[in-house]
């Protein structure tokens, strides 16, 4: 088998392949940069939850369009992503719950509404779709979708990024000067809905946070500036993207948890090989002089 | 000179029970204040009600400032010390009056960072980032950041605590520097020798006002005794305060229980 046969045939031969690729590059792109401020936020499970969240949504729109319609069911996604993310804010501001105990009795319900209504209806197999992803089946309109998400995602974030940034390193700062903190919040809250309901038909509801979290994580073992730390893990998300995708055709793997995994891959060697890893405590370099 | 913020009959209460009580007085615009008293006084807690962080359960703080004349460094900052950001970044936040969420820092804003940079004594460590400060570096970075700020009123919550004495000389430097200014500087401080060298106005808070004037009548020894007196603890039986009576900032002390423990000897 030649270099050819082994990267780049099976997506000159393939159109879903193809689609496959250009939407795990978008993904990559958009949920990079937004999983390293989820992370430097605190939020890494908060995204896991939001994940869960999306799923009852995602469930409807599948019962009111009566198939695995993607724009049903983002549109869906987004409504109860969203919901679930500003009824939590607002019950943690309210009560004595701190956010990540009221995120977490929201997801958990939503979780159960989402597949009780796939249940309702849909056969195993349907579920099976919605809670993994099913990116070889992305036909042009989804893909049109992904990369409308994506492109948003980076103006938007363009934008934001001084308040963001302030935001997420000194809330009380912002306060003083009168920053509108909760509103860049609830943008970036809006943004991390958005890239799950893109990530929803490649990966799944349950592994949509995984190409948003591991790059981050990798990213951050690697890189100390935060410009770097995001294209870090954009970077990181391509490349287990198309490496995920390469290896799940040569190997009859299912591609979204390939993906994943190629990611999860990518981190255990960065644990070990990084400067904060194992390897560098095992084998100290020497100290500077100054 | 005029008042610049007045305390109207301030009281300020975390679960009805009074952490500030009942205090009136106003700071003078351009006056360097020292708010001391002891733990539990509601020192910080009258700072953020200046703030606007926490809402007056009675009275008011009363001026004609906006957002922007305020610089405020709180005790407990809930800052992301971890956060991948550079020392210059992190002092370049101090000039959102001007560039505010969306305006590019001009070379104006840079040569004034540097410039801040190097009061501060930190000089160099512009790319460097802030998670390898020390504690003491760090501190001197957020005056840095409120040097760039540029604000009329300036407050500081404890801002020498765990701080070494060359730095905590450098940064008193930069708060009698700011008094030579003009600016209000209002500092809540634990050290009563530090009170009694470099502010010459100082309030003694032990949840009501015990006195308010020059650093020298304040700290009189019987005032001091006084503030210590304070029970530390919140009264569960206390009743429903009365208001006050007109003309003094003292509380009438409830009625049922005495909500005033007697000093242990």
């Amino acid at each position: 088998m030649s270099a050819y046969d082994l990267l780049i045939a099976p997506f000159a031969d393939y159109g879903f392949m193809r689609r496959a690729l250009v939407a795990c590059l978008c993904l990559a792109l958009g949920s990079g940069p937004i999983g390293v401020f989820l992370m430097l936020r605190r939020m890494s499970l908060m995204g896991d939850a939001m994940s869960h969240a999306v799923l009852p949504g995602a469930a409807i729109g599948y019962l009111v369009a009566g198939s695995l319609s993607l724009t049903a069911m983002g549109i869906g996604g987004l409504i109860a992503g969203l919901s679930v993310a500003l009824l939590s804010g607002a019950v943690s501001r309210s009560t004595v719950l701190q956010e990540d105990a009221s995120f977490a009795s929201f997801y958990l319900t939503s979780l159960a509404l989402g597949v009780l209504i796939v249940s309702l209806r849909g056969s195993n197999i349907d579920l099976l779709h919605v809670l993994f992803g099913t990116i070889l089946a992305i036909d042009g309109p989804a893909l049109a979708l992904i990369g409308g998400i994506t492109s948003m995602t980076l103006v938007i974030l363009a934008i934001i990024y001084r308040p963001l940034v302030a935001e997420c390193f000194d809330p009380g700062f912002l306060r003083t000067v009168g920053g509108r903190g909760p509103v860049y919040h609830a943008l970036f809250l809006l943004l991390v809905v958005l890239n799950m309901v893109a990530s929803f038909q490649a990966l799944g509801t349950l592994m949509a946070v995984g190409l948003m979290m591991l790059p981050a994580a990798i990213a951050q073992l690697w890189a100390r500036g935060l410009t770097a730390m995001m294209a870090l893990a954009a970077a990181t998300a391509a490349v287990s993207g198309y490496a995920g995708l390469i290896a799940s055709y040569h190997l009859e793997l299912a591609s979204g948890p390939t993906i994943i995994m190629t990611a999860a891959v990518i981190y255990g060697f960065s644990i070990l090989f990084s400067p904060s890893g194992f390897a560098r405590r095992l084998f100290p370099r020497p100290h500077l002089a100054g | 000179m005029s008042a610049l913020l007045t305390l109207d009959n301030l009281t300020v209460t975390y679960d009805r029970h009074p952490a500030v009580h009942h205090v009136s007085g106003f700071f003078r615009a351009g006056s360097l204040t020292a708010i001391a008293g002891p733990n539990g006084a509601g020192k910080s807690t009258l700072m953020k009600a200046i703030m606007g962080e926490l809402r007056p359960a009675k009275g008011r703080v009363q001026h004609q400032l906006v957002r922007s004349d305020f610089g405020y460094l709180p005790q407990a900052a809930d800052i992301n010390r971890r956060f991948p950001i550079s020392v210059l970044d992190t002092v370049l936040l101090g000039a959102w009056r001007h560039t505010g969420a969306f305006k590019a820092n001009g070379p104006k804003e840079y040569a004034q960072a540097a410039e801040a940079l190097s009061a501060v004594g930190l000089g160099g460590f512009e790319r460097r980032p802030i998670g390898s400060l020390s504690a003491g570096q760090f501190q001197r970075v957020l005056f840095a950041r409120l040097l760039l700020q540029d604000a009329k009123v300036i407050l500081l919550d404890e801002p020498f605590t765990a701080i070494d004495a060359r730095t905590t000389e450098d940064l008193l430097n930069i708060v009698a520097h700011w008094h030579g200014e003009g600016r209000t500087v209002i500092a809540v401080l634990h050290d009563l020798e530090q009170v009694r060298t470099h502010f010459p106005e100082t309030l003694l808070l032990a949840r009501e006002c015990i006195a308010w004037g020059p650093t020298a009548d304040v700290m009189s020894v019987g005032n001091l005794l006084k503030a210590r007196m304070m029970a530390e603890h919140w009264d569960d039986g206390a009743g429903v305060c009365e208001p006050p009576v007109a003309g003094t900032s003292m509380s009438q002390p409830p009625l049922g229980k005495p909500s005033i423990e007697e000093p242990a000897a």
